[in-house]
């Protein structure tokens, strides 16, 4: 089992050095994944043809020296909204159910580019609308750490396929906390960048001026070098930064030692579970000693954070999906007989029930005369929270905070009350809305042995300063073990 | 006494831009390739694709604003408008809703009841739609994509016009200023320039406007027209008949040349608008907005000044050839060619707007190289070819521009200037009439017209005419 522990730049330095060829590598993860995915179900596909054909390309790449960075001949799993040239993109929707997208996402290509590989793509909540993996049309993903318990959302697969040790890394997608909600779940790290870091060519459109792509791993400095790999301007993308990304090493070096970093008030609230609450003011402890500056302070917009996310999200929402109609790919309902009828049946049997409901919602909040009174006033609590992000780190380096007021919760109990999922994410959503990147990591296991996690938030384009406080923070801490380490399942 | 109605009508005109690439991708925008052959993911709007601003567009909306007085919203931006339709391939159309690029401008028309300004409401950005093609015979509806994406200015009126003479006299102008700017072709047929018209009617005197109705579907000036004359007809009688005009979209049929309700109010769409958030704002900076002034042409106003002063051309040449910037470019160079600017004018406006009409030719289809005709007015001035033929010449000259000498002396049109050869032909003709010699010596002039025919017969035409009427009278 020693190599499933490696950190994937372990991995690749000993691919790099011949220890370990690239198929061995791969054939490795598979061999996980048989033995995981009867009870996790992190993977929606795996295509045969495509991994063998690169297998031997970086085979070929490595020793030709063409593929020579830090996470050369290292295997990805890539979530399923995410497009492949060749291989199915379903979003976990019956509407996408036999999509072939005819290009590569961006980010994709740049992984391929470093000699990375795709090792298949993972479950997720229907078009990444949902905090459980539950909303899937190809079924729940399992948290391996107890599989009767949810691995979050909508990254659910991504997260859980790292925490099984099918993966060593995986890509993500944070509308709302999509990335760092189910990191925190599983007990793996996740990196939700600043918007406009990552390209969004090529990744289905949820809400598309809150989405990002980002990494999942086992550790900080492993997102950190897929961050590199995957960021930096794309001219596809027209919300692209021009802001140059710094090498992985720069990010995770340093100490707490002088680092202002911020507590709100507000995130450890009633709401916030006791235990949660202690996993976190034991982090907080252990980083003041050891240099960090903490401070309570008080962000007031929080209690609008929840609804002007669902209202901005939604309304995006419901055009990015308009089409999806049975025109001209995926789910088409073939008993009816005229235009509107054709798009009514397929729309209405193609999506599930959430959404059907985010679509609604969103298709409402845009009507002629609820516009100015929810998009626009919307719009404006977006702008007024990004303001106040703005003011705290005039003072503070990090904002730290949970990254979701409870651990995982039993699978079957979040989508019977959507009101009360909705506020799960509290905690996480602000961050999109204000367009900043946080990154989440362990911090500890409740009394049922499941992890906690932690969220650390950065200013815009300060991705530098929220990994290297998270890998000083995870140096404190020491190894936090996958689910598959902790005992055999 | 009967009541005397007004009409009122404003315009909603689509230009399509005569960009290379479509608005948001870099597929071509070239008419008429193979169906779907000029697209892209973009342009098919496949889940996970992104639109990315063609600038040029920007470029074309702006020259195109500023050269209709309009202002600058130097921060502007994209709307999404929401409907299900299959042309439409995410079905969204991105165009400008809330912060459109012009907006307050005006046009001044020339009527016969003078010079009148149109105000221009707005002109926003958009993305035209793909096309549906409906096949009976197999009983299915196909859609071709090339069109989708092409970028396109909607340029929208006031209700400022009141007769068909000033809607026509508007689109042309409309027109001339795209076709100079370069920005558009605007052809009516093709659909690079389409028109909707807005009309309501209203006692004269009224300050109220009356219900308006959209009528699409108008190919032609002819179509507009008639269209807005029927129309007008049409809510008189319901307003005489003591009825209500209800608003509503109707659709002109040419054939049938008439037209019928498409949709009205009561199901009008709510196209639920919101900002584009896969597009950043455009941003345009004075300087970028003082560059396009600068680069300006020279305005059909401005030209035909020029033209009197400069090739002492009368007002009403100048400001027929300045109709179209092609005509004014082709006039421009025959005359530098052959620097005989009157007579360019001439065949400008003569033969070739009669063989223009002859073929309904558009002064934009006219392809023959000004050099061809500079050619044709020296060979003339130097008596190389006579009136008559010289026609037949350019004829060819407009239908595949050929190279006028070559031409004539391949076509034996070249003129004889041998005098030897045109003496003998005059004796010969001389001898042949003794009785016509006799009747022009006796005083009667006019046989001389009879006698320079039968040289010109037996010259096969190829004699000038002037010469042989000299030797003639020489020989008389």
């Amino acid at each position: 089992m020693e190599m499933l522990q490696l950190t994937a730049r372990e991995l690749s330095r000993r691919i790099r050095d011949g220890e370990i060829s690239v198929k061995e590598t791969v054939d490795m993860y598979r061999e996980q994944m048989e033995k995981m995915e009867p009870q996790i179900h992190a993977f929606l596909s795996v295509d045969e043809d495509r991994l063998a054909g690169r297998i031997q390309e970086v085979e070929e790449g490595i020793k030709s020296g063409r593929y020579s960075g830090p996470l050369a001949g290292v295997p990805v799993a890539v979530k399923d909204n995410i497009c492949t040239r060749g291989q199915k993109t379903t979003c976990a929707s019956k509407i996408l159910e036999n999509f072939v997208p005819a290009f590569d996402a961006e980010a994709v290509k740049r992984l391929e580019d470093a000699g990375m590989i795709v090792l298949g793509k993972t479950n997720m909540d229907e078009f990444a609308m949902g905090s459980t993996t539950e909303t899937s049309a190809f079924g729940v993903t399992k948290n391996p750490w107890n599989i009767e318990h949810v691995p979050g959302g909508s990254s659910g697969g991504s997260c859980a396929a790292v925490a099984a040790g099918e993966a060593v890394l995986a890509l993500g997608s944070d509308t709302g906390g999509s990335i760092r909600q189910p990191a925190a779940y599983c007990g793996v790290t996740g990196l939700k960048p600043t918007y406009g870091r990552v390209s969004r060519y090529g990744l289905i459109a949820y809400a598309s001026s809150l989405d990002q792509i980002g990494p999942v791993g086992r550790n900080v400095q492993d997102c950190a070098a897929l961050f590199e790999v995957i960021a930096g301007h794309d001219a596809k993308d027209s919300t692209s930064s021009q802001k140059a990304v710094e090498s992985w090493e720069s990010l995770t070096e340093g100490s707490l030692k002088g680092k202002k970093i911020g507590i709100p008030k507000e995130y450890f609230a009633e709401g916030t579970n006791e235990e949660v609450k202690k996993a976190l003011t034991d982090a907080i402890e252990l980083m003041a000693e050891n240099g960090a500056e903490v401070e309570y302070f008080s962000l007031k917009m929080v209690d609008y954070v929840i609804p002007a996310y669902y209202i901005i999200a939604c309304a995006e929402a419901s055009s990015n999906l308009e089409r999806f109609d049975g025109v001209k790919y995926g789910y088409r309902n073939m008993e009816s007989t005229e235009l509107h009828e054709m798009y009514k049946k397929s729309r209405a049997e193609g999506f599930g029930e959430e959404v059907k409901r985010r679509i609604l919602l969103g298709s409402f909040v845009l009507s002629a005369g609820y516009y100015d009174a929810y998009y626009l006033k919307a719009l404006k609590a977006k702008a007024l929270i990004k303001k106040e992000f703005d003011q705290a780190f005039e003072k503070y380096d990090c904002i730290l905070a949970p990254a979701s007021p409870t651990t995982a919760p039993k699978i079957g109990t979040s989508l019977c009350d959507p009101l009360q999922m909705y506020l799960s994410d509290i905690y996480t959503v602000a961050v999109n809305l204000a367009g900043l990147p946080a990154v989440s990591l362990p911090c500890g296991r409740d009394s049922q042995g499941l992890p906690v996690g932690m969220q650390i938030i950065g200013d815009c384009f300060q991705e530098k300063k929220i990994l290297q406080t998270a890998a000083a923070y995870e140096a404190l801490r020491g190894p936090f073990p996958m689910a598959w380490e902790k005992e055999e399942m | 006494m009967a009541k005397q109605y007004e009409t009122v009508i404003g315009l909603e005109v689509h230009v399509e831009l005569a960009t290379e690439t479509k608005i948001f991708c870099g597929c071509s925008t070239k008419f008429g390739g193979a169906p779907n052959t000029h697209t892209c993911p973009v342009c098919t709007g496949m889940p996970g694709s992104l639109p990315v601003l063609n600038k040029k567009v920007v470029e074309y909306a702006l020259a195109l604003g500023l050269a209709a007085n309009c202002q600058i919203n130097q921060y502007c931006r994209f709307d999404r408008k929401n409907y299900f339709y299959p042309d439409n391939p995410q079905n969204y159309q991105i165009s400008q809703l809330y912060l459109p690029i012009c907006h307050d401008g005006w046009l001044e028309i020339q009527t016969s009841g003078g010079t009148k300004k149109v105000r221009i409401h707005e002109m926003h950005m958009e993305e035209d739609a793909g096309k549906l093609i409906h096949d009976e015979w197999e009983d299915c509806s196909l859609v071709d994509y090339n069109r989708s994406g092409v970028p396109l200015i909607e340029i929208v009126s006031e209700p400022d016009m009141r007769t068909s003479e000033e809607v026509i006299a508007y689109l042309e102008k409309l027109r001339m200023i795209c076709q100079y700017l370069g920005v558009s072709d605007c052809k009516l047929q093709e659909g690079s320039m389409r028109a909707d018209v807005n009309l309501s009617v209203r006692e004269v005197g009224s300050g109220r406007l009356g219900t308006r109705t959209e009528m699409k579907n108008l190919n032609s000036f002819k179509a507009i027209s008639h269209a807005i004359e029927g129309e007008r007809e049409r809510q008189i009688e319901l307003l005489e008949e003591g009825r209500e005009v209800i608003q509503e979209t109707r659709r002109w049929d040419d054939n049938k040349e008439s037209s019928y309700a498409m949709r009205s109010k009561e199901d009008a769409k709510d196209y639920r608008y919101f900002p584009d958030p896969d597009l950043q704002p455009v941003s345009i900076s004075t300087e970028w907005m003082n560059e396009i002034k600068s680069r300006q042409p020279e305005f059909q106003e401005e030209k035909a000044a020029r033209y009197q002063k400069e090739y002492e051309l009368s007002k009403y040449d100048a400001n027929i050839l300045t109709q179209s910037k092609h005509m004014a470019d082709i006039f421009e160079e025959t005359a530098g060619f052959c620097g005989n600017p009157k007579k360019a004018a001439n065949w400008l406006m003569g033969e070739t707007m009669r063989l223009m009409k002859e073929k309904s030719m558009e002064p934009e289809d006219l392809s023959f190289s000004p050099k061809h005709l500079a050619d044709l007015i020296l060979a003339i001035e130097r008596g190389e070819i006579n009136q008559q033929n010289a026609k037949k010449v350019f004829a060819a000259i407009m239908d595949e521009d050929v190279e006028p000498i070559s031409y004539m002396k391949e076509k034996g049109l070249l003129m004889v200037s041998d005098s030897g050869a045109i003496e003998t032909a005059v004796d010969e003709v001389l001898a042949a009439n003794p009785k016509t010699v006799e009747e022009f010596h006796s005083g009667k002039e006019k046989v001389l017209g009879f006698l320079v025919g039968q040289v010109m017969k037996k010259m096969k035409g190829k004699a000038d005419p002037a010469k042989v009427n000299e030797l003639l009278r020489k020989k008389l």
